[in-house]
């Protein structure tokens, strides 16, 4: 487990790797990239499989933004740490705001999840239907 | 593998030299356990993403670090930030986020960051020697320390760069290690044609292709002409840096860690090679564009990275006595922006009705008019950009496209030189 932690939230999978900054609205957690698959989806208590991070450094004051917003995913679920996503979550809890866990998943291993299938991620690093 | 941390570093950690330096040990401690970074490594400089204004939370954490006494310790450029502050007026907002903003920028310099507001700190005398670890911020700017420079870095973002440079450290992994800044792609180029490779407009197709082709692999390009030069590579990565989690790109026969392909491809990982075809590079061009339809631009924007100088001669050898019909924006560093008023150029830009935009850029804060509309641009990075932060359509094309179009408000682009 990438950053440890309790969240539960609906799946939500998507389906190309995004930047957060420039790719999601800070506020809402709104998918804002009109050329993402997924614009127009929110981020926001999901449990959010993310196929990879791209693009911009600045995406680490974005997820400190969705965290101190309330509007950050429950937890984020990824095959490959991202250091940027994580600094933003460290800050986070440094400033007193809340956490955000984040697993090294293989999202191969999603497949049979539909998409909005309720899941919770446990202090142990494991995700389940609960 | 767990962290080895110095004597030294366990007394920053601790609190033994104050506050400021203990929170950025503690940032950067869980991060270079996250990353599997064994060490932490002395780093010559950094430059600091984390000026720009995404909302408050990076105020309060600048600001906490000024309170409690946080000081850089090696040489530190800053990126740029929310606001223009040489010309105020050029950023639309309300005056609490712009006071924001102003926080933010001031907390930077208050604690050591030398004040150049710019994403291309190295083409204002900010250039690592090869082989320097450092620690930067700015994908840009990354891809060009790394691949350009030859310096060492990883890919930065916002608060872990300026907790390097309160530290002096960052974690010991990725490019910063030798073996991990071999490529294990082979990008060949030789079917495109010489006349093309040429073009300052090619760079960033090349480069949005790369990043979404390689995402973060590193990759060896062969087939470029030696002439490429350092504005091209800097088109190409920063587009690279857009799509894709590019830090590191090698030009065989150009770039200081590729002198042949055999120097640069890794011998120990299986390495993939891609031939660019004319479909590739006419795909990755359509992509930079959101609409092919229109006839009208609204306005240009030019200047992502911040425009060089050389950059700024060409502008002027095609705008030069002409009156540019639509807003024309071109973003520059403050140092750039003084050396135009120096050689007597900027008159001759204002004149021709180009607005330089300094400190700043148009992607990043509103500067463009808020009715919308289309937008013009011969950047891979605005043309990727724009259309999430400023709700304008792009059209990408060069600059010469750009200042045609400009001039009369109706698109003007060059097609034949993508046809073979």
């Amino acid at each position: 487990m990438l950053i440890p932690g309790n969240a539960e939230g609906r799946l939500l999978r998507l389906q190309s790797p995004i930047s957060l900054w420039g790719g999601i609205d800070p506020v809402s957690g709104v998918v804002i990239d009109p050329r993402h698959p997924d614009h127009g989806v929110s981020i926001s208590g999901t449990v959010l499989a993310m196929p990879g991070a791209v693009g911009s450094s600045s995406s680490s004051a974005v997820m400190l933004e969705l965290l101190r917003e309330g509007a950050a995913p429950a937890a984020i679920l990824m095959a490959r740490a991202d250091a940027i996503l994580a600094i933003g979550i460290f800050v986070s809890v440094e400033l007193g705001y809340p956490t955000c866990p984040v697993l090294e998943v293989e999202l191969s291993a999603l497949d049979g999840t539909p998409q909005g299938t309720l899941l919770r991620v446990t202090s142990e690093g494991r995700v389940i239907r609960p | 593998m767990t962290l080895h941390l110095t004597t030294e570093e366990r007394a920053l950690l601790a609190g033994d030299h104050g506050e400021a330096v203990s929170l950025a040990m503690r940032i950067l401690v869980s991060a270079a356990e996250l990353l599997g970074a064994q060490a932490l490594v002395r780093i010559t400089s950094a430059h600091i993403d984390g000026c720009l204004h995404h909302g408050d939370g990076g105020v309060e954490f600048a600001e906490k670090l000024v309170a409690t006494g946080g000081r850089v310790v090696v040489p530190t450029t800053l990126n740029v930030g929310a606001l223009d502050l040489l010309h105020p007026d050029t950023v639309r907002a309300d005056p609490s986020k712009l006071a924001m903003a102003r926080r933010q920028m001031d907390a930077y310099v208050s604690m050591g960051a030398e004040p150049t507001f710019t994403c291309a700190p190295y083409q204002i005398g900010h250039q690592p020697a090869f082989g320097e670890q450092v620690a930067w911020g700015e994908s840009n700017a990354i891809a060009f320390a790394n691949s350009v420079l030859g310096a060492r870095t990883e890919r930065y973002g916002d608060f872990l760069d300026a907790c390097c440079a309160l530290a002096g450290r960052a974690p010991l992994h990725g490019l910063h290690i030798e073996e991990n800044r071999q490529a294990t792609v082979i990008v060949d180029t030789t079917n495109v044609p010489d006349a093309l490779k040429d073009q300052d407009v090619f760079y960033p197709v090349l480069g949005s292709w790369l990043g979404l082709e390689v995402g973060r692999e590193v990759s060896v390009i062969i087939g470029l002409p030696s002439t490429v030069s350092r504005d091209q590579l800097k088109a190409l990565g920063a587009s690279a840096a857009s799509t894709g989690a590019v830090a590191l790109f090698h030009v065989a026969g150009v770039t200081p860690e590729a002198p042949s392909l055999d120097a640069v491809v890794s011998k120990t990982q299986s390495v993939d090679r891609i031939k660019l075809t004319a479909d590739m590079v006419k795909g990755a061009l359509k992509r930079l564009s959101t609409t092919d339809t229109v006839e009208r631009i609204d306005a240009v924007a030019v200047g992502s990275p911040h425009f060089s100088i050389t950059e700024f001669e060409a502008l002027l050898t095609l705008v030069r006595g002409r009156r540019m019909a639509v807003p024309f924006y071109a973003c520059t560093a403050r140092a750039t922006l003084q050396e135009l008023e120096v050689r007597g150029d900027l008159l001759q830009l204002q004149e021709a009705g180009v607005e330089i935009v300094a400190d700043t850029c148009v992607v990043v804060t509103p500067i463009l008019r808020e009715s919308g509309g289309v937008l013009m641009t011969n950047s891979g990075k605005f043309a990727h950009y724009a259309p999430s932060n400023t709700g304008y359509e792009v059209i990408y094309g060069s600059l010469e496209d750009c200042v045609e179009s400009a001039a009369t408000g109706l698109v003007a682009r060059t097609e034949a030189i993508w046809s073979w």
